[in-house]
């Protein structure tokens, strides 16, 4: 499925400062029975943003109104467990278009790409500094370049690097997906295949 | 050629690179592409929007695990969502041309069941499927290992993916394992040792005595659960063990082309003098039984143990006290004895027949506690077919227990086999994550003789005094 373009994004960001956010929390299973991908933004983290009678636990910060924007700010090891891509799906659904953590789970980053949201990969001491950041005015923006690859704390002027694949930052950039890029090799490939002891 | 010595993983990566991409990742050759009703519809409908079809669907394997009821499974399915979703895959798979066994098929199980014990997974190979615990058929020697939807739609429409290659790990236990040790007290082991996120960037090779001694079904266990130290995936040299599990399975080689297959699967294994990126080395004298007692599976620790304090724990902090907190458990706490609900044995990690044959050695003359309800799940209706052969049904029965039929189940609690909030369960499967089994439900992971003891005590009971 192609998506949208990303180049940079300002915004403020909305923290969850708890470590193996497994993607289990992001999206429960009994959500996954869909057979489109339409609509899980409203499950998105569902047992820790409602009580099993459906009301918002008013601790969960989805559900503060002083947090808003596009971006979340995750703990380490962010997306671990299931490979379920509906998580990055009810992430994206819900709104944000970038999830910076210290640490990502590879199947989890790699899902994230492919629906167009950037993960970003800080440093701990970066990524505490934005926790703080947040902490101090909720209302703080970060700025987002995926050109440049660098996130700031607009603020404090802050600001850090990030590493991305050429080739998935060529994709993201121009909102392009890997299906139109292997559907062009499509003889090479078949080439290979016929090669092939099994 | 090069003569530089390299690795299993290098040997098998290599070898199904279609294109380099400069700066970017590789085009990747997917010979086995597993799917299953829940990560494949979208996938399907991408394809439909693209007006494009499947380049070779007798690549793709598609059968239905985890939706499905254990009972009944004659009768319609009564959740409508779930019964649509295994009516999309029925309909997908026979649109496109690609084999499906789905609901009541004399070959449906969980698909990392029955991948293996029909011989379509072989050495040497790159499989996929949209599941992270593919990383089980890397027992065989095979790159294997869990993807997205959209990847799903990939190798559907291409059979490869982009791939950047993931650095190499290699772990090695040697020596034995000891008396009412079983191959999950090993991979349990390991992640308690190196954390949930200790393998994550890396591709996994298990080596030395451990494994050598191993059977199939242990090294699929171990194997099985690399995703849980974040491993993309985990894999063993195929040996004597793996062929002489292989020889003989209907979608197997036979024949020329078996000795043909057998002569390359015989180079599969990691050279002398080749390196990897990080080693790490454990002695099987100190492994014991192991057990959970967090919210996810690195938080584990040998039966007879403390839950340990925050400080001695790598993942220690706020996510530790909120992870005790959800359990109900305190640092310090002994595990043996904790009083207990439910007991499953099942899913992609343990519900292969050398599970039930280690369940039903400990119940055996014994009974069922009162205050435990136990599933018992199959992983195939091959493996439900043994259980019956050997005798094993007969044993459970007696004992008080009840065989349910085959499917992913309370692993993951997509079917109606949910633990209830608040509830302890010592599970066999792979993920004692929050709500997994259910929303509140509280997972202690563990090993078949491990829970075999909970369920015949009633309480977290070291299985060793039953040996």
């Amino acid at each position: 499925m192609a998506y949208d373009q990303f180049t940079i994004l300002k915004s403020s960001a909305v923290p969850l400062p708890l470590e193996n956010v497994d993607t289990d929390q992001i999206i429960p299973a009994r959500f996954l029975k869909a057979t489109k991908r339409e609509g899980f933004g409203d499950n998105l983290f569902r047992d820790w943003r409602y009580n099993p009678d459906n009301s918002p636990k008013a601790d969960f910060v989805l559900n503060n109104p002083i947090y808003s924007g596009k971006i979340l700010v995750g703990g380490r090891n962010f997306g671990s467990g299931s490979s379920r891509e509906h998580a990055a799906w009810a992430i994206y659904d819900y709104g944000f278009r970038c999830v910076i953590s210290s640490f990502f789970a590879d199947i989890f980053k790699n899902n994230s790409i492919n629906v167009g949201i950037l993960p970003v990969t800080v440093s701990p001491e970066f990524l505490d500094k934005i926790f703080l950041a947040i902490e101090k005015d909720p209302k703080t923006e970060l700025e987002v370049s995926l050109p440049e690859q660098t996130v700031t704390i607009l603020a404090t002027g802050e600001k850090e690097s990030f590493d991305i694949n050429g080739y998935k930052k060529h994709n993201l950039l121009n909102g392009f997906d890997d299906i139109d890029y292997l559907r062009a090799m499509k003889e090479e490939i078949g080439a290979f295949e016929a090669a092939l002891l099994f | 050629m090069s003569n530089q010595p390299s690795t299993l993983f290098d040997k098998v990566w290599d070898a199904h690179v279609v294109r380099k991409i400069e700066d970017g990742p590789d085009v990747f050759f997917i010979d086995r592409h597993f799917i299953h009703e829940v990560t494949s519809p979208v996938a399907f409908l991408g394809l439909e929007s693209r007006g494009i079809g499947v380049l070779f669907p007798e690549r793709t394997f598609a059968t239905a695990d985890h939706n499905t009821p254990t009972i009944n499974q004659h009768l319609p399915v009564e959740d409508p969502l779930s019964a649509n979703q295994l009516k999309a895959l029925e309909t997908n798979t026979a649109k496109y041309g690609i084999s499906h066994w789905g609901l009541g098929h004399a070959k449906n199980g969980i698909v990392h069941v029955v991948g293996p014990e029909n011989g379509i997974t072989l050495p040497g190979m790159t499989i996929v499927c949209g599941d992270s615990h593919t990383s089980t058929h890397g027992a065989f020697g095979a790159i294997a290992f869990g993807i997205g939807t959209s990847e799903v739609e990939m190798v559907l429409a291409s059979q490869c993916i982009m791939q950047p290659k993931p650095k190499k790990m290699r772990i090695t236990i040697n020596g034995k394992l000891g008396k009412g040790v079983l191959p999950k007290d090993a991979v349990l082991y390991i992640i308690s040792q190196i954390s949930a996120s200790g393998a994550t960037g890396y591709f996994v090779e298990y080596a030395g005595e451990v494994f050598e001694n191993m059977s199939m079904e242990g090294r699929m266990t171990v194997c099985n659960m690399s995703i849980e130290m974040g491993a993309r995936g985990g894999m063993i040299a195929p040996d004597e063990t793996a062929f002489a599990y292989l020889k003989g399975r209907e979608q197997a080689p036979k024949g020329e082309a078996w000795d043909k297959a057998l002569a390359y699967w015989k180079t599969l294994k990691t050279d002398e003098g080749a390196t990897f990126d990080l080693e790490y080395t454990y002695d099987a004298a100190n492994i014991e039984p192991q057990i959970t007692y967090g919210t996810n599976p690195g938080l584990g620790t040998g039966i007879s143990q403390h839950i340990p304090k925050a400080e001695d724990v790598l993942d220690g902090g706020a996510s530790y006290a909120k992870s005790l907190a959800y359990m109900g458990f305190a640092e310090d706490d002994t595990i043996i004895g904790k009083p207990i609900d439910y007991v499953f044995l099942g899913s992609c990690t343990n519900g292969r027949i050398e599970d039930f044959r280690a369940f039903a050695s400990i119940v055996k003359g014994r009974k069922k506690a009162d205050n435990v309800t136990a599933w018992l799940v199959p992983g195939s209706h091959i493996v439900e077919a043994q259980i019956k052969e050997e005798g094993i049904l007969d044993i459970l029965t007696e004992a008080g227990f009840l065989l349910r039929q085959p499917g992913c189940s309370a692993c993951l609690a997509m079917n109606d086999d949910k633990i209830p909030a608040g509830k302890y369960a010592v599970s066999t499967s792979n993920r004692n994550f929050e709500g997994r089994q259910g929303p509140g439900a509280r997972t202690l992971l563990a090993s078949p003789y491990v829970a075999a003891a909970a369920a015949v005590t009633g309480k977290v009971t070291d299985p060793r005094e039953f040996l």
